[in-house]
């Protein structure tokens, strides 16, 4: 067993309201700069429909992700070291600027400047890339907002598969739902493992994936081989960027942006303590259906005190185990089991889940049948197929998806009898496997959601980075020198260059004196 | 290479692998992370917020580095709610967290604009006119040289002026129109002060002091629900969203929640968890129907047939079954259903009445005051008819008695009001109740039924004997109302049902014809909307929006839905209620912010004006009316007394009568009638009544297209008003501006066979270019500002210091000056004291201390509203002599100290020592609050304010609010309460004197968002205990509400309300506006397909800013569009993302089409307020740019809406008066041929 903390996201889609506030908020911090106008590390799709870039989800048109050889080991779908290096100049499985969109601006300023003219001033789009005039734009990050464009474009939706779509194109039956989307920060990342010049990295501290902009080679593989298709090709700086998961922002103990800026308080943020040595064998788990289960397995539970103290071993800080206790992730994920992994099937162990939404009963139940209905509506008769979200979250497995919509509606069922019927009935609860503490438990997160019970971040524990565990050095160094410095921030790394010159000896203000 | 790295920085020393080799373990610098962690860096964060009409009322933490605004994130430290509750954190959307791109874009103005042709005119002027007033008039005055730059309006050629010179502009035109014409022609619009009070104030301050004209916007967006005062007296007061997680059933009727109250909508998932039910009702699949267990789709505009549905099942199994205990008890104590009212004798039928009054009664039933405003019910407790405590005669008679403990009024004894005389009738009375479900709309997709037009229906009645010896046949409201819901009650007679089943008005069968939604939805719904009120006591909510409240009818749709609130007992009630949503942002402090913005501290009163009756009078589209009153008329009316009057003629008498304000007010400048009226040796008001009287005075109103009631010079500040709300787009740009406009249809002169109004002077050639000055002040390039003379670059609402309050959460927080307004921009407080001080200088010589006579319409809240009590009588028709403030509006002479205007801006004046403050019927003495700004903000020295407190900068203005305002000084607050406790009879203090001691200051917001003081402005309460939520002090505290009877109203007796047919809710479709046959020729042998109109509120912008955003463009596809259905699509061969033409007789539009099958049959959607600037091509049909959303509607005026003078139906600013609805409008939609955006013509010829 080898212990490692990564800090993982939940989403509640049921919650989630589609109002693109967190799309917004990260790309004004991260993306809102030349060579990456297209890019929306964070970007929110509606469902159903073929999302951003098209059709991303489809990995037999993109070779994202993992594929599980005959031989039961697992390599990148898009081939293995020799096909990559062979691909290098012409990768067929590299999205087209056209895939994203072509991001357009228009002619602001023309409206303050245009001379007198026969027909009132109107600013014109016009694409970023090329610089000309664009008629209208063609598609967008969110081109199918509130399900635009007719069904049968939207239909080529990947998480149709093996269902009779035709019907959910009618009125009557229309469904929809939100899919706010970002990196995954995969315990099994393909971006890593499809990267010719080792640039990508997953951080042993936090499990946050990045791509090392110094050594960067802009050769894309990455692009193509995360099949979630959230890295980005800076066309300025010629390499690959991606989300960070704010990283500045969790080494502080603060949510992402896009999380703390969740109006719809839909997310989620929490330390799971997971085994690194069975990576391999919860990704090659023969069964897609079984992948779901396989990633739960390899979750480490923070309050088993065998956990505890090869975590410690391990190197895990104090203040982590605690965090993994109170982690709302590991609750969702793990105890209460609501909330699942985007597309199992592509074997990458991702880091960001989801919680199903509920919806609507369908239009068949309200005809005729209503009187049978409950207050609180039940789970066979919601507008929103389970196959369709078991296609998207459980690797097409509709158990443990229709379990989870159960249970929450369970908890609406049973808590309506205590708030408005005065008696709270608590065979409700039986038959979905929860109990009255439990159900407390889950509600208090999920419906009051305090901040401080939303995301619960641990610091990052820099003080430790010496050379010794108990060094002093580097952590009072940084608090007294940091910012002075030419490039290289507050680390002392390798690079000596700083505001002051190179330095020639310790900060000797630290209190403690150094003898020869 | 399966293998990936896993780089570490601590912990482990050397390279290592896991996972059997799959992963390996590197120890490379990971120094390069530097660069995303400076990114995240910056130097500073201040709280701020969006000032626009947005009711998000979000803090933000603003980020500023270097010296400028990078982003924006929302605040989390907002004071907590109660452990049992969700706290607000984080409030804050996508739109505005795209704001601070405006800062630094290209979009944003950054030195004063001038139309290029108006400022060469003006430099002409200037050097043959030493006198800047004398050169504006050289130019305006020249019919040839003003339609030189009115013509190319909007045309662009605009060029940069400096501030000096465009302030001189603008005050020698204000000067001189003041003096030419008056300064009631000045006019100011600005819409919603409660996000930035203070930029707000700024504009109407300067207005009000040179008695300019402020229009109102609450109303003219169509976001006022008349049906709210009508029924409560209340312009509108809702709960605050986090009251919606103390809910057990709610319905979300028309209103978006998850895209327009986005900051919010987490209560509304939220509470889910708790158990709560949520319904959506919405024509299309919307995004709050995704949030809810069930969708109910009625077809649009068809909203009142579902609710009257409802009301019918819930009246019928739980008041008439005796269900429900509770609802009982609430009805008699707080509605009008235990009130008597009067029916009439037509034919052989009975028809309703006025309410019976005391003044009806032998001895007045011991009431020695207001007996005609005593309405009266029955005791069951003694059997005798009484007058119950709180009527609005009690209210205004100084007895204590306005309060709604069960008493007599007369004797104090204890009363128990009776709903039915079901068991006590003296007889059985057929009753015609008027029926307009039958009416045929010429566009198939709305349905009619075939039954009567007056459905007579059997009522239980006494009979009485009044004071002068007649006998009066009375039923009470309850017995009227379950009639008119045509239920069976076993008292024989037809038009009423024995089953849910039947098809009569208005079960669920017979809702499904008119609504589409299947029966049994609505029966489960209104069972369980109903029990969980009972098992609650009240906690069943409907949030409801703009998409019900924009119909012509809409009265009836908020009427229907309202009426369920109240059988069920869930108005007042924690977690129960209507929530409306729309465009009303409450300005918490409003009685501290009203002496600052009208300058009520100088002169009282202020100019105000409703903005539908103007612009429909003024922009001429009153000319285009093709709906005439006997289509509206109730069945039950008398069609002779209508036969003369077309809606503008309503509006003329509505305004002579005092019912609504007027401006321009009179057809004379107000300054020059003192002075006729001192050589005529009368006071003012009598000269006026007399030349009135005798027809050498008239109103504005009467002769719109005389160029002596021109409105001259407008400003447009913290608005759209051209690219956003308004109504008539194409009518604004043709008659007030005279420049290039889209309309495609023909006035009432060029239409044969139409009759034309009797009560306005018809010229058969309409005015063109009615405003000389357009002035607009905004951060970026609007429509409006496209379309202006002059053009003032404003701070953002991060370079400014403001207030901002909100309807939706009970926190009062700023905006702050984070950095200071980029390039030449200036705040819009600094902006309008520049042209304070201009026109202070420039005016000498024109105007000095002068007397203005001011118009007053008879006012809401007032003794006044006591004005007309029994019918409705016009002192033109010669029906009543006119008495001003009763018969016909107030005439009051203002002081206007002209060359002061800029020390009176500056400073607080005496009037608020002299005559306190207060508002909604109380006041109190400020004394002590004055004298605390004075030592606050200092106080001047020297000139014609010295000794006064200081309001020089914008922080001065804040702490004026802030400190004269109960919400936000505890001392006030106490003040407020006792106040109100003289009218009640009952001591109110207890729900201020905790906070007694708490004063709220800027920087203390600044600081933290506070929650505001209880104060009796408001129905609800802000406290530790309770959510705010409206009408919890009528039902906790018992203050009566602020109508007839004191109670909520089902019922509405006035005059025109009968003849409307709108005592009683009943259903109303979507009416016909005429505007698509008129222009049949032009689709001829082209696919098209007739849509209803409907333009919802954006999901990416609110109201007048954002649409140009260009992270919320690139989010929505990059430029107009409007959604279609699939069915609909196809029948004119539109895939997604074609161009479209939609176009009617008032104009036309060019968008693309977004294609989805979310959208019915028979709809298109804009949303609103997406501009025309924004990558438009030009028309097919017009030849010009494709127009905005309002290019295909014009405002259609309704009569009830403009009655006065009559208790809650007494006019109040932005509280009642005509609305500007625009969804029963249809469009022609077709493909576009030639996608032609006319670059070429850019910087060529203009408009010749």
């Amino acid at each position: 067993m080898k212990v490692r903390a990564q800090i993982g996201m939940v989403l509640n889609l049921d919650k989630c309201i589609g109002c693109h506030t967190c799309s917004v908020t990260c790309k004004n911090v991260w993306t809102s700069r030349a060579g990456v106008e297209y890019a929306w590390f964070n970007n929110v799709e509606t469902k159903p429909g073929v999302g951003y870039p098209r059709n991303w989800e489809d990995q037999d048109r993109w070779n994202g992700g993992w594929k599980r050889k005959s031989s039961g080991k697992i390599q990148p779908k898009m081939g293995g070291k020799f096909r990559l290096l062979a691909n290098i100049f012409a990768n067929p499985d590299l999205p087209e600027i056209d895939d994203y969109y072509e991001p357009f601006t228009f002619d602001y300023a023309h409206l303050q400047q245009s001379g007198e003219s026969k027909d009132v001033p109107t600013a014109r789009a016009h694409s970023v890339i090329t610089g000309d005039k664009m008629e209208k734009p063609e598609w967008g990050p969110n081109w199918e907002e509130i399900l635009g464009g007719e069904f049968v474009k939207r239909s080529q939706d990947y998480n149709f598969k093996d269902i009779e779509k035709d019907m959910y194109g009618e009125f009557e039956n229309t469904f929809m739902m939100y899919l706010p989307r970002l990196c995954e920060h995969c315990l099994n990342p393909a971006c890593v493992a499809s990267c010719p010049s080792g640039a990508i990295y997953k951080r042993e501290e936090d499990g946050i994936v990045l791509i090392d902009q110094d050594k960067c080679r802009g050769w894309r593989m990455c692009v193509s081989g995360c099949p979630y298709k959230k890295i980005y090709f800076n066309w300025q700086s010629g390499k690959s960027e991606k989300c960070t998961f704010c990283f500045p922002r969790i080494e502080n103990g603060e949510p992402t942006v896009c999380s703390e800026t969740c109006v719809g308080r839909i997310r989620y943020l929490g330390v799971m303590l997971y085994d690194a040595d069975r990576i391999e064998e919860a990704a090659s788990v023969a069964d897609e259906g079984a992948l779901y289960e396989a990633q739960c397995d390899i979750f480490l539970d923070p309050n088993d005190p065998d956990v505890i103290a090869a975590a410690k071993r391990d190197g895990v800080p104090d203040s982590w185990l605690e965090a993994a206790k109170a982690s709302p992730v590991y609750k969702m994920a793990m105890e209460w089991k609501v909330a699942f992994p985007l597309h199992p099937e592509y074997r990458t162990l991702p880091m960001v889940w989801y919680i199903p939404p509920l919806s609507p009963i369908q239009s068949k139940w309200e005809e005729g049948q209503i009187e049978d209905d409950g207050v609180i509506p039940d789970v066979s008769k919601l507008r929103i197929p389970v196959k369709y979200l078991a296609n998207m979250l459980t690797g097409g497995k509709e158990q443990p998806v229709a379990h989870a919509l159960e249970r929450m509606l369970a908890m609406r069922a049973y808590m309506r009898t205590r708030h408005v019927d005065g008696a709270a009935d608590d065979n409700i609860l039986d038959h979905v496997g929860l109990d009255v503490k439990t159900v407390d438990e889950m509600y208090k997160v999920m419906a009051i959601a305090n901040y401080e019970d939303r995301y619960v971040i641990p610091t990052n524990h820099r003080e430790y980075a010496g050379d010794t565990p108990f060094d002093n050095d580097i952590a009072f160094a940084s608090r007294s020198e940091c910012g002075f410095s030419f490039g290289n921030g507050c680390s002392g790394g390798a690079t000596k260059k700083s505001l002051f010159g190179t330095p020639t000896h310790n900060n000797s203000m630290n209190g403690i004196v150094r003898r020869g | 290479m399966s293998n990936f790295l896993d780089r570490l920085n601590y912990f482990k020393a050397s390279p290592e692998t896991f996972a059997d080799g799959h992963g390996i373990t590197t120890d490379e610098s990971r120094d390069w992370e530097h660069a995303y962690r400076g990114r995240w860096a910056h130097d500073k964060v201040v709280r701020s917020t969006h000032g626009v009409n947005c009711t998000g009322s979000c803090s933000w933490k603003i980020y500023v580095k270097n010296g400028l605004v990078t982003w924006e994130t929302q605040q989390t430290d907002y004071p907590r709610t109660r452990p049992d509750l969700p706290n607000h954190e984080p409030r804050g959307c996508a739109r505005g967290a795209s704001y601070s791109w405006y800062l630094y874009s290209a979009s944003r103005l950054k030195y004063p604009m001038v139309r290029a042709r108006l400022i060469n005119l003006w430099r002409q002027a200037k050097a043959d006119h030493s006198d800047p007033v004398d050169a504006w008039a050289s130019i305006c005055s020249d019919k040839e040289k003003a339609t030189t730059y009115k013509k190319v309006r909007g045309l662009g050629g605009f060029v940069r002026a400096d501030w000096d010179e465009v302030n001189e502009i603008i005050a020698a035109a204000n000067i001189y129109t003041a003096k030419q014409y008056g300064p009631d022609r000045i006019i100011g619009f600005s819409p919603i002060p409660a996000m930035s009070m203070i930029s707000y104030a700024a504009g109407s301050r300067y207005l009000s002091l040179i008695g300019g004209t402020c229009m109102s916007f609450y109303d003219w967006y169509c976001d006022l629900p008349p049906s709210s005062p009508q029924t409560w007296g209340e312009q509108t007061d809702v709960p605050e969203s986090a009251d919606w997680y103390n809910s057990g059933y709610i319905m979300a009727w028309g209103s978006n929640v998850p895209q327009t109250r986005t900051p919010d909508a987490h209560f509304f998932t939220e509470v889910r968890y708790k158990g709560t039910k949520t319904v959506s009702v919405t024509p299309d699949y919307s995004e709050v129907a995704k949030l809810t267990d069930l969708w109910l789709n009625p077809r649009q505009g068809t909203d009142s047939a579902l609710a009257m549905a409802m009301g019918h099942v819930i009246l019928k199994e739980f008041h008439l079954a005796g269900k429900s205990d509770y609802f009982d008890d609430y009805c008699r104590q707080y509605t009008d259903m235990p009130f008597l009212v009067c029916l009439e004798k037509q034919g052989d039928r009975y028809v309703q009445g006025r309410t019976l009054r005391a003044s009806d009664l032998e001895g007045n039933l011991g009431e020695e005051k207001n007996a005609d405003w005593k309405p009266v019910l029955f005791d069951a407790n003694t059997g005798e008819v009484k007058v119950p405590n709180g009527t609005i005669g009690s209210r205004w008679d100084g007895s204590a008695k306005w309060n709604l403990e069960l008493k007599n009024a007369a004797d104090g004894s204890e009363i128990w009001p009776e709903t039915s005389l079901a068991e006590k009738h003296d007889a059985v009375v057929s009753v015609g109740f008027p029926y307009f479900g039958n009416l045929e709309n010429d566009q198939p997709i709305f349905k009619h039924t075939d039954h009567d037009g007056i459905l007579d229906r059997n009522v239980p009645v006494r009979k009485i004997k009044t004071a002068a010896g007649e006998e009066m046949v009375v039923a009470t409201v309850f017995d009227l109302l379950v009639a008119n819901y045509g239920i069976d009650r076993g008292l024989g007679g037809s038009n009423v049902a024995k089953s849910l089943d039947e098809d009569i008005p208005y079960t669920p069968a017979w809702q499904e014809k008119i609504t589409g939604v299947a029966a049994d939805k609505v029966i489960k719904v209104a069972r369980e909307f109903a029990d969980n009120a009972d098992k609650t006591h009240g906690r069943s909510m409907v949030i409801l929006g703009a998409a019900i409240n924009h119909w012509y009818h809409m009265d009836m749709i908020y009427r229907g839905i309202m009426n369920l609130l109240i059988m069920c007992g869930c108005i007042g009630k924690s977690g129960g209620g209507w929530a409306h949503y729309v465009g009303q942002e409450k300005l918490r402090p409003q009685t501290g912010w009203q002496p600052l913005a009208f300058g009520l501290d100088w002169s009282r009163p202020p100019r105000h004006m409703n903005s539908t009756s103007f612009f429909y009078n003024h922009s001429d589209q009153w000319r285009y009316e093709k709906l005439g009153v006997d289509e509206i008329l109730s069945p039950t009316a008398d069609k002779e007394k209508w036969k003369e009057y077309s809606l503008i003629d309503c509006n003329v008498r509505s305004e002579r009568m005092g019912w609504l304000p007027s401006a321009p007010q009179l057809n004379r400048n107000p300054l020059t009638i003192a002075r006729d009226a001192e050589a005529a040796g009368k006071s003012e008001a009598d000269f006026v009544v007399d030349e009135l009287k005798s027809g050498n005075l008239g109103f504005a109103c009467e002769d719109p297209d005389n160029p002596q009631n021109f409105p001259r010079n407008l400003f447009v500040w913290r608005s759209n008003l051209l690219g956003s709300s308004g109504k008539g787009h194409e009518y604004m740009l043709k008659h007030l501006l005279g420049t290039q406009h889209g309309l495609l249809g023909k006035d009432l002169g060029a239409t044969d066979g139409t009759q034309k109004p009797n009560e306005v002077v018809w010229h058969d050639e309409a005015p063109e270019g009615k405003l000389d000055l357009v002035v607009t002040l905004d951060f970026r390039m609007s429509t409006t500002c496209v379309y202006s003379d002059i053009v003032l670059p404003s701070a953002t609402w991060y370079e400014k210091n403001d207030l901002n309050t909100s309807d939706m959460h009970p926190f009062i927080h700023p905006l702050s000056r984070a950095v200071d307004p980029a390039w030449e921009s200036r705040s819009d407080w600094d902006i309008y004291k520049g042209i304070a001080e201009k026109f202070s200088e420039l005016c000498l010589g024109h105007l000095g201390v002068e007397k203005d006579v001011v118009t007053l319409p008879i006012l809401h809240d007032t003794p006044a509203e006591l004005a007309q009590p029994l019918g409705v009588q016009d002192w033109k028709k010669g029906e009543c002599d006119p008495v001003p403030g009763k018969t016909m509006p107030s005439l009051i002479t203002v002081e206007r100290d002209y060359p002061n205007t800029y020390a009176r801006f500056t400073s607080v004046g005496p009037l608020l020592e002299k005559m306190g403050n207060g508002g909604k019927g109380i006041n109190w003495k400020t004394n002590e609050e004055v004298e605390f700004l004075g030592k606050l903000n200092g106080s001047h020295t020297e000139g014609a304010n010295a000794g006064r407190p200081k309001i020089v900068t914008d922080i001065d203005a804040t702490e004026v609010v802030l400190s004269l305002a109960p919400e936000t000084n505890g001392h006030v607050a106490v003040k407020a309460w006792g106040a109100l406790g003289q009218q009640t009879g009952r001591d109110h203090t207890h729900l201020a004197r905790p906070k007694q001691e708490e004063k709220i200051r800027f920087r203390d917001i600044q600081a933290q968002p506070r929650k505001i003081i209880s104060s009796p402005t408001w129905s609800g309460l802000e406290d530790e205990h309770v959510s705010y939520n409206a009408g919890y002090t009528n039902t906790h505290e018992l203050i009566p509400w602020r109508t007839l009877t004191g109670r909520q109203h089902f019922y509405q007796d006035h005059e025109w309300m009968r003849d409307f047919g709108e005592t009683l809710c009943v259903y109303k479709g979507p009416v016909n506006t005429k505007t698509v046959k008129p222009v049949a020729s032009l689709g001829e042998g082209k696919k098209e397909v007739a849509l209803n109109w409907i333009t919802p509120h954006q999901k990416w912008g609110i109201h007048s800013t954002y649409s140009d955003n260009l992270l919320m463009l690139t989010l929505n596809r990059g430029g107009p569009v409007v959604w279609m259905s699939e069915v609909d699509a196809k029948k004119i061969d539109v895939e997604d993302n074609d161009w479209i033409e939609l176009y009617n007789a008032n104009g036309a539009i060019v968008a693309r089409a977004v294609v989805s099958q979310r959208v019915p049959e028979g709809m298109t959607m804009m949303y609103h307020a997406q501009e025309k600037i924004i990558n438009t091509p030009k028309s097919d049909t017009t030849g010009g740019r494709g127009g905005i959303h309002n290019s295909v509607t014009r405002a259609v005026v309704k009569p009830t809406h403009m009655i006065g003078g009559y208790a809650q139906l007494s006019y109040g600013f932005n509280y009642y008066g005509t609305v500007g609805s625009n969804r029963d409008e249809f469009v022609m939609v077709r493909k576009l041929e030639n996608v032609d955006f006319g670059d070429e013509n850019h910087q060529s010829e203009a408009a010749e």
